[in-house]
């Protein structure tokens, strides 16, 4: 059973939903928590462990050998992403632009351009007494997240049953790489805030999840604060409000120290409870 | 001509609200950027009148003809995204997964399969609300290439500032250090660093100041939420000297930011301690952004 956790709008609550939700859920039985946010991970700064795994990510990319070239060319018309360039007798590959297709690389009449691994990231497998928090994170200047966060998910699924809860904690916005995080989830729970920007960013991801076939439900985070436009969006659409949780200024600053809520605030205890039983009905229900 | 690129790494420090501002007190002098094209919310604050759009078009996609297709299978042998799956007897092309790198046309016996340019989103040149223009865009839910579009609309702010003789180029960037983010700073005169003294806002700030530093871009920091935590805004004080970045302001936690964008104005519109503070901040970011 894998539940995404998503947004379209930044800072709207992703990782305190997940590390709260999965640590709440691990009181009772054994979870999975993946840090899937590779651009800017922050779910292992709210979680204590040890680290019991960690290794290197790579992404395969040309590598030219000047020896065997014919300099024929055609690994540079054959190449969609701008990533090869022949310059006179040189060919030159732009690692940050290659989609690692292999396209040049196999279809080199010279085999002169052998596909070679270069690191671009990092993913560590951290244990507490019931949780497994896997986090993987993009060196800087890499651009593409995507091969990463597809590499995460494979390790989950090589390392835990199918039937145990995975939680997802997932980039923001609805672009390639919140789609790579969350098209192989059971359910996608959208955490959004009641302002018109939660609001607007709420409706690109329906359409994004929609789009998928996904299950969806929403959870509203700093529910008091801005209006009830969200509230009543949810409603007209016929969307499920699995749980509220309160704004409170002592929240964020419980947060801001990294600090789980759930212990100490009983509202974020009853709203990880509603949404643990919603997992859990899900997870009974046919789903894998 | 100058730009200065608002980022963040972390969503939900107020980039937008603040940049907005900016476009505010920048008037006429400045062209708007949004480069936050998967979740552009600047319009919501700046009234752009969408006087021109078109398509992007970028990256494209494996489509087979099945007329042709004798099913050899040599297009899901190569592809290295997983994205061509036999379905009911014949193959066919996952939209979600193919990158559209061309591999399989190439390779297909039948030449069944072509390559599709993608529209992946809209771009649009408004006239906003404080008396100039706006160069804002909408990435399709799911699609590739932000970057791309970001590029595009870089491009189109910087044609604007040249034809209209503006000074200042204003873009609102997207969190994360990827390929938005990336594209959205490159040619900047100054970053501007939106935080919070959070244990989140403390590390996405070092990663994505890793970046600006990897392309020599000045940048100078707010801190908003000031006040949230005191031992995190230490921490975060050591780490900004130690980086020789510049402190711009310091904003306390005030949820007049949300008040404001509930009721569709920028907080310089709003609130009259806030105004006080961002016009201070914004002389020193227009400051910064002039020094050699």
């Amino acid at each position: 059973m894998k539940v995404a956790i998503a947004s379209g709008k930044g800072g709207t609550g992703k990782t305190t939903l997940a590390t709260n939700l999965a640590m709440y859920m691990a009181g009772t039985e054994p979870v999975v928590l993946a840090d899937l946010d590779v651009e800017e991970p922050n779910s292992g700064l709210f979680l204590k462990g040890e680290l019991y795994h960690r290794e290197p990510k790579y992404k395969m990319i040309p590598g030219w050998q000047e020896e065997t070239c014919s300099l024929n060319g055609d690994c540079q018309t054959v190449c969609n992403f701008n990533a090869i360039l022949k310059m006179g007798n040189h060919v030159m590959v732009f690692p940050e632009l290659c989609h690692g297709c292999y396209a040049c690389s196999e279809l080199c009449p010279t085999a002169s351009l052998p596909m070679q691994a270069k690191q671009m990231g990092e993913l560590k497998h951290i244990k507490t007494d019931n949780l497994d928090f896997v986090e993987s994170r993009l060196m800087i200047s890499e651009e593409q997240a995507v091969p990463l966060i597809h590499q995460t998910i494979d390790y989950v699924d090589e390392k835990f049953p199918a039937a145990m809860v995975k939680i997802f904690d997932s980039p923001p916005g609805t672009s390639c790489p919140v789609i790579e995080a969350t098209r192989g989830a059971d359910l996608v729970i959208l955490v959004t805030e009641p302002t018109p920007f939660g609001l607007h960013d709420l409706k690109l991801a329906v359409e994004t999840v929609r789009q998928l076939g996904k299950e969806f439900v929403v959870v509203l985070n700093r529910h008091g604060i801005g209006d009830d436009q969200v509230e009543r969006y949810c409603e007209a659409e016929n969307i499920l409000l699995a749980a509220r949780i309160p704004n409170s200024r002592h929240i964020a600053e419980t947060c801001a120290a990294g600090k789980l809520l759930y212990q100490d605030i009983p509202e974020v205890a009853a709203a990880m409870d509603a949404i643990a039983r919603l997992i859990r009905s899900r997870n009974g229900g046919g789903h894998s | 001509m100058k730009e200065i690129v608002v980022i963040s790494g972390k969503g939900g420090t107020g980039k937008t609200s603040l940049t907005a501002s900016f476009a505010v007190l920048g008037g006429q002098n400045l062209v708007v950027a949004d480069c936050d094209v998967d979740a552009a919310d600047m319009h919501l604050l700046l009234e752009p009148d969408f006087a021109h759009g078109e398509d992007f078009f970028s990256g494209e996609l494996a489509v087979i003809d099945q007329a042709k297709c004798s099913a050899c299978g040599q297009c899901e042998d190569v592809c290295r995204f997983d994205a061509i799956d036999m379905i009911e007897g014949c193959y066919s092309v996952d939209e979600i997964g193919c990158e559209g790198c061309g591999y399989c046309a190439r390779v297909c016996p039948d030449e069944a399969i072509t390559n599709v340019k993608q529209n992946v989103g809209q771009w649009y040149r408004s006239a906003i609300r404080t008396g100039t223009t706006m160069i804002h865009a909408q990435l399709k839910v799911g699609a590739d290439n932000s970057g791309k579009l970001v590029a595009k609309v870089k491009k189109m702010a910087t044609e604007v500032a040249g034809n209209e003789g503006k000074y200042w180029i204003l873009v609102d960037g997207s969190p994360g250090v990827g390929c938005p983010v990336i594209s959205s700073l490159s040619g900047a005169s100054l970053a501007v660093l939106v935080t919070e003294p959070t244990v989140s806002g403390l590390h996405d700030l070092r990663r994505v100041h890793q970046l600006v530093k990897m392309f020599r871009i000045k940048s100078g920091c707010v801190i908003n939420k000031a006040d949230l935590n005191s031992d995190v805004r230490r921490d975060l004080h050591r780490f900004l000297k130690e980086e020789g970045i510049p402190v711009l302001a310091e904003i306390p936690y005030n949820e007049q930011f949300t008040a404001a964008v509930t009721n569709g104005k920028t907080i310089v519109e709003w609130d009259a301690d806030l105004e006080q503070l961002v016009r201070g901040c914004w002389e020193k970011v227009t400051q910064l952004a002039d020094d050699r």
